[in-house]
């Protein structure tokens, strides 16, 4: 039993001890005009060049903008970083993220590393028509195949870091899938960045038309844990009518990257997206992480997990908009911090008026390994609907202290204890991760993680 | 034969004194029982023998054949043969009973041998499954976790399928008998009498008797005020089951 700190059902759970945090952006990144590619279609560059204004127009949030209010920039010192994605030199990839994340054979895989793209589907998908390539690549080739995907569904406008990824990101994966195609092994995808402050703009549109299905894995990775990189990223995902999409996202930067990401999925009607959202690496981390259902009879499934150590931070928003009648929603994020790291989630239900017969889930579950590690758990429902099932609730709570002498009564090493208590928390999460390989390495850093912490 | 000695042990939690020179002698191959009424340190006795950190022992010692165990943390003293079996055995969600008795058989293990590799899957499940079948065990239980959902009955069953797999030479079991119906007291009782033998020590912690009608002590020791104030065989608890404490209270007035 996890003993519970805090309980509620109603109120989130926010630990109140203050950091200072004071407010400086004197600096700038060093990004101009000049970092916008010449070599693509006018209006993808014009939409640049005005995301660009954006940017410098608005200002940078800070601990007065609710989003913002549990993640300080502090400490991101901008004018150091380099946006040279495209001409920094070529670093090697190391094989062990090239693996499968899932077991089995692969139906694609796209390697985008500074400097190098590589690219790989399977012929007879993309006989069938289906795209899995670098957005940048598709730009220049086909730039009609990303008319009307791009800046669809997230907007420059949803935030400062927002209209810097749509000023500047030309790579990230761009995954077609055309009606009815069904994919039946998965597409891998690694988004690599290197260097020493080496900034990356990203920018993925993943398209699953109507009937159609793919399991899609998306990882964001990088080496050298005392190289200080940044990255803004931003998804665009869209799930046809009846379409099915297994989507997986694993986070492993470096641990000196700033991470900053807006991700959006619209599930139209009757189809199903399964997300899982692993959240591993990063310096600090703040995700807008949304889903639509759009369409009636659209449903998600959400399992989310993460483990901070040291001095992380992961700052996690969650939305799930019942945006029609009889929609489900299934969310469960479950996360451990230890050392000083500090963890924040804070979702949503949104039911709009209308959405009659929704039911929507979100629940959060956190374990707190060390005495300076902090969780804020800040469930939230906003329903205009009636004939609604919504229910929620979040938990912050460390390793009760009984359960370790049972354990440590039975033979096992107060070490040994830990590991089989902590993964004890994370299974259930794990039991709805269907590929062995991805709860592996989680597993993996599972027990990396709990041999660092410091009580 | 290994021994188990406790000598003139005084232990006091959060600086309340319960126990108050405690002394006991017992060898493997017996059976004792400690009866006496609630509130007299008879689950103090329990956890201070497995070394748990609430307890402080200020005097006193615990002796496992002869060695000092009283600066054993409570995981050296089950690799060194004990096993309390809980009377409240806490549940671990997320663990099954397999993964965590084959974690707990190579502790032991490693114990014995630095360098043992650890156990192979094939050879802990036979084990598991011999045992499981040998306390008339469903092995659905291996896959279930631990102690999560369990009802009372099948938490001393399965506190008692762990004392099968660890082989300890000493066993205290700590008002097993509470919250059991008669059925499930004797599917406990038959196991721990099928593993019973001269290689394994039992000291049974009970408020009642009725344990006793399925596992014969070969002494039954009366505790009250934290020590041990009446000491005799079967018959004694039969003694008790009849009169009760009070003869042993008023024994104890007199005697000041």
């Amino acid at each position: 039993m996890i003993r519970p700190g805090k309980m509620m059902s109603d109120q989130g759970i926010v630990t109140r001890r203050q950091r200072s945090q004071p407010v400086s952006n004197a600096q700038e990144f060093r990004i101009g005009e000049s970092l916008i590619p010449h070599n693509l279609p006018a209006n993808v560059t014009q939409a640049m060049m005005d995301a660009l204004a954006l940017y410098q127009n608005t200002p940078y949030p800070t601990d007065k903008d609710e989003a913002w209010r549990r993640t300080s920039l502090v400490g991101l010192e901008k004018a150091n970083y380099s946006f040279d994605y495209d001409t920094r030199l070529i670093t090697e990839v190391p094989t062990k993220f090239l693996q499968p994340v899932i077991d089995g054979e692969q139906a694609g895989q796209l390697v985008i590393s500074p400097g190098q793209t590589v690219e790989n589907l399977r012929p007879e998908y993309a006989e069938a028509g289906v795209i899995f390539c670098d957005l940048f690549d598709i730009l220049k080739r086909s730039p009609d195949k990303v008319e009307g995907k791009l800046n669809h569904l997230v907007k420059p406008q949803d935030g400062k870091f927002a209209a810097l990824t749509a000023a500047f990101a030309v790579h990230g994966t761009f995954l077609y899938v055309p009606t009815d195609v069904k994919i039946k092994e998965p597409l891998h995808a690694l988004f690599w960045n290197a260097g020493d402050h080496a900034a990356a703009c990203s920018h993925h549109v993943i398209w699953v038309e109507r009937g159609a299905e793919v399991t899609f894995v998306q990882e964001f990775a990088s080496e050298g844990e005392d190289i200080p990189q940044f990255h803004s990223g931003t998804l665009e995902v869209f799930v046809g009518t009846g379409a099915t999409l297994n989507f997986v996202e694993l986070q492993s930067w470096n641990r000196s990257t700033w991470n900053i990401i807006h991700e959006k999925v619209k599930v139209e009607q009757d189809a199903n997206l399964s997300w899982i959202f692993g959240s591993l690496g990063s310096k600090v981390t703040k995700s807008f992480s949304s889903i639509d259902l759009a369409g009636a009879g659209a449903s998600a499934k959400v399992s989310g997990f993460y483990f901070a150590d040291d001095s992380q931070h992961l700052d996690m928003d969650t939305e799930q908009n019942h945006l029609a009648p009889n929609t489900t929603s299934d969310l469960l994020y479950k996360g451990a911090v230890t050392g000083n790291s500090r963890s924040v989630w804070q979702g949503n239900i949104y039911v709009a008026p209308g959405a009659n017969g929704t039911d929507g889930y979100q629940a959060n579950k956190n374990l707190i390994l060390s005495r300076a590690a902090r969780a804020d758990s800040i469930p939230g429902l906003e329903i205009l609907a009636d004939d609604v099932k919504c229910t929620h609730g979040a938990t912050v709570g460390k390793i009760d202290p009984d359960q370790i002498f049972y354990l440590r009564s039975r033979g096992l090493t107060e070490r040994d204890a830990r590991h089989l208590i902590v993964q004890g928390f994370f299974e259930t999460i794990m039991e709805r991760i269907p590929f062995q390989a991805v709860s592996d390495r989680f597993r993996d850093a599972i027990v990396t993680k709990i041999d660092t912490q410091n009580d | 034969m290994a021994t188990l000695k406790i000598n003139n042990l005084f232990v006091s939690i959060e600086g309340k004194e319960i126990l108050k020179g405690f002394n006991l002698e017992m060898k493997s191959g017996e059976v004792h029982a400690i009866m006496g009424p609630n509130g007299t340190g008879k689950s103090t006795l329990a956890y201070t023998i497995m070394g748990h950190p609430s307890y402080t022992v200020t005097s006193g010692s615990i002796e496992l054949d002869g060695t000092n165990i009283m600066d054993m943390e409570a995981d050296e003293r089950s690799r060194a043969g004990l096993f309390l079996a809980f009377q409240y055995p806490v549940s671990i969600p997320g663990v099954t009973v397999a993964n965590y008795l084959r974690t707990a058989v190579n502790a032991h293990r490693k114990a014995v041998d630095p360098q043992y590799k650890g156990i192979s899957i094939p050879e802990f499940r036979k084990m598991m499954i011999e045992r499981m079948d040998y306390l008339k065990m469903d092995h659905a239980f291996a896959g279930r976790y631990l102690n999560d959902g369990f009802s009372g009955g099948e938490k001393k069953r399965a506190e008692i399928l762990q004392m099968a797999i660890l082989k300890p030479r000493f066993a205290i079991l700590d008002e097993t008998d509470s919250g059991l119906d008669i059925d499930a007291l004797r599917i406990v009782s038959e196991g721990v009498n099928a593993l019973k033998g001269p290689d394994l020590g039992v000291l049974v912690i009970t408020h009642y008797q009725r344990i006793l009608n399925y596992i014969t002590p070969d002494h039954v020791h009366v505790m009250m005020e934290g020590r041990i104030v009446e000491s005799g065989d079967a018959h004694l608890a039969l003694h008790l089951e009849e009169h009760g404490y009070d003869w042993v209270r008023e024994k104890l007035e007199a005697a000041r």
